[in-house]
């Protein structure tokens, strides 16, 4: 049992990490919300004064609103397949006793540890450049027309490009998720009379539920915000707009820190939808 | 159907010789026992017979049809593991019906032998549960319902009971065997306790590195072990052994002599020694005798009522027609 004593020092020596945690995530917040109730024009005259919701509704009437909208989850949903799908897949081959196993482990972690940055820059000009790309050279060797990726096929470009480098998180997270399988289970199964992909689809994949959800959940988190790769290669062009983009572009590109700001709230609430539906769909894997 | 025949069987994993080359016949309807050691390959033995691992030689087959290459599925036979291997996702309903909906038997008759396991198993009330929130002994029924609705020709049984208390274990022994004795369907069972072995088998096979040191019924075994090894490994407590000038008297290299077989006094008898420890079981009390000069350790069965304590000195009179005589080898002499 706490003392009285010992509660309050626990409270005093606590009380640092709290005000900076707060702090950390107040402050940004507030000052979100303060900014997105004003005309705020940094190069164009500064602090114009207070314009109640103004900012708010034409962040959403912007033709450039629900496009963005729709490209965000576009990208995010075509992510998670990907990477869910092939993340399962690689799980199970890496699982399988192999020579060089370990060796292989390492090169499908590789991608997680390459900066979004310069991941990007990599397929941008290696993979996807139209005259030099390998892409561009396997499409000649058959004799075909070389794609413009970045144009003409952006969206799938983008979120090839983010499959990649997420691919490793999942297969991590799946694969010791199945090596927790125990083998006696298969064994039972097989011995039920269960084909291999009877015994994937009632085994394993059940076994593989609650990793998965966790998989989708974090992904989720980090994909709604996705930004350097999209500034590097197609710069919010082609469709490939995604809200955060679209509230960069306000914030920066038009110097309107206001409308960017209401922009920042919607991205919260947008989250905050998106989180309720996965929860809703995906959460009760997540009970005991 | 049931009959099962291992045929100069070997498994080897890499450079290892798990099994040497081993013959053993298991009669239709059966209830046939594997003991031995820890590591002696039991196992091994129970998942060759199952398919679950490839023999590296030799030819089992069931029935009298080869099924060395059959997968286990094939082979007709269930299997209740160790760690029962329920699938923790679905319910005991859908466990229990894996191997029907498998083998596509139609939904009415899938609810029957489920209605009917779950009634012979006393289930009833845990269809619906998940095997998580089940106790021990009833994950381990469940386990056996899903090895009894398939109709296999044999069940292969992997240390069933190891996980469980005591006294449910004595309980879940009488339902086995009652099962044995309604199906009257082969059954090979793993253990490494030997009450179990004792009380349940028709047929228990006694393995030590992977090879048969003897096969026979329980009492078979326990009055005429054909070696050294045997005697001390069927029988509790364990049989004691006495080497050099005592067993030379009656013609052998070692006589053993089991701790039943022995009568205790205060006053005379041929052998003696202090008493080191004496346990009380209430129905009988067993005595650990140091200081005998025939063997390190003697243990000795008396009647629950004695009351030698630790230091008192004892004599002890063997009934000599129960002498069991071993030769260098260990083998028995008759
Ligand atoms: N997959 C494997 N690879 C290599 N060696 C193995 C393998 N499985 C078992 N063995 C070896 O084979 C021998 C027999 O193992 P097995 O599991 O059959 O023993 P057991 O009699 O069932 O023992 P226990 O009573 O402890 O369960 C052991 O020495 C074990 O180390
Ligand atoms: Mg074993």
């Amino acid at each position: 049992m706490a003392t009285q004593h010992s509660r309050s020092a626990a409270r005093v020596m606590m009380a640092p990490a709290v005000v900076l945690l707060l702090g950390w995530m107040l402050v940004p917040l507030i000052m979100t919300l303060y900014f997105s109730f004003k005309q705020y024009l940094p190069l164009r005259g500064g602090d114009l004064g207070w314009v109640g919701l103004d900012n708010y509704v034409r962040f959403v009437t912007s033709s450039a609103f629900w496009p963005s909208v729709v490209t965000t989850l576009a990208i995010v949903g075509g992510v998670l397949l990907i990477t869910v799908v092939f993340g399962v897949l690689l799980a199970v081959l890496l699982n399988q006793p192999m020579w060089g196993q370990g060796i292989v482990r390492i090169l499908v972690i590789a991608p997680f540890f390459v900066m979004p940055t310069v991941s990007a820059l990599v397929w941008k000009n290696m993979f996807m450049d139209p005259v030099n790309g390998l892409f561009a050279h396997l499409w000649k060797f058959f004799g075909a027309a070389p794609v413009e990726w970045l144009s003409q096929a952006s969206m799938t470009s983008i979120t090839m490009i983010v499959s990649w480098q997420w691919l490793p998180f999942a297969t991590l997270i799946l694969l010791t998720a199945i090596q927790s399988l125990d083998s006696e289970q298969l064994e039972a199964a097989e011995m039920d009379g269960a084909p291999p992909l009877s015994r994937f689809a009632y085994i394993t994949l059940p076994h593989l539920g609650r990793a998965i959800t966790v998989v989708i959940l974090i992904q989720t988190i980090f994909l709604l915000s996705i930004f350097a790769e999209i500034f590097v290669t197609t710069q919010g062009s082609f469709g490939t707009r995604t809200l955060t983009y679209l509230i960069y572009q306000r914030v920066l590109e038009s110097q309107n820190v206001g409308l960017g700001s209401a922009g920042g709230v919607y991205a919260i609430i947008l989250a905050n939808i998106v989180a309720i539906f996965l929860m809703r769909i995906v959460g009760k894997n997540l009970d005991a | 159907m049931g009959q099962i025949q291992l045929n100069q069987v070997t498994k080897r994993f890499g450079s290892v010789e798990v099994i040497p080359p081993l013959d053993l016949t298991i009669e239709d309807g059966e209830f046939c026992v594997f003991v031995g050691p820890s590591g002696c390959g039991k196992s091994t033995l129970l998942r060759l017979i199952a398919g679950l691992e490839d023999v590296s030689s030799g030819h089992i087959s069931i029935d009298g049809v080869d099924a060395t290459e059959t997968p286990p599925a094939k082979r007709g036979l269930a299997m209740v593991f160790q760690s029962y291997a329920l699938y923790p996702h679905m319910s005991v309903r859908k466990n229990i019906a894996f191997p029907m909906r498998m083998a596509g038997i139609d939904e009415a008759e899938q609810n029957r032998r489920i209605e009917a396991a779950a009634k012979a198993l006393n289930l009833t009330d845990y269809l619906e549960r998940r095997p998580g929130q089940l106790s021990g002994g009833q994950r381990q029924r469940v386990a056996i319902g899903r090895a009894i609705v398939r109709e296999p020709a044999a069940f292969l049984f992997d240390e069933p009971l190891s996980n469980l208390d005591a006294a449910l274990r004595v309980g879940m022994r009488l339902e086995i065997s009652e099962l044995h004795e309604r199906l009257e369907t082969t059954m090979i069972y793993v253990t490494h306790d030997q009450v179990e072995a004792m009380t349940m088998a028709d047929k228990i096979v006694v393995l030590r590195a992977g090879v048969i040191e003897q096969v026979g019924s329980p009492l078979e075994l326990y009055h005429a072990p054909r070696n050294q090894f045997v005697a001390g490994f069927i029988g509790s407590p364990k049989m004691n052994f006495i080497e050099g000038p005592e067993a030379a008297k009656h013609g052998a290299h070692t006589i053993g002599i089991r701790p039943e077989h022995i009568a205790v006094s205060a006053e005379s008898g041929p052998w003696s020694g202090v008493v080191s420890v004496s346990e009380h079981l209430g129905s009988d009390t067993f005595l650990h005798v140091h200081d005998t000069g025939l063997a390190e350790s003697f243990t000795v069965r008396a009647d629950g009522e004695v009351n030698f304590r630790h230091g008192d000195r004892i004599y002890m009179t063997p009934r000599e027609d129960v002498i069991h005589k071993f030769d260098a080898k260990g083998l028995r002499i008759d």
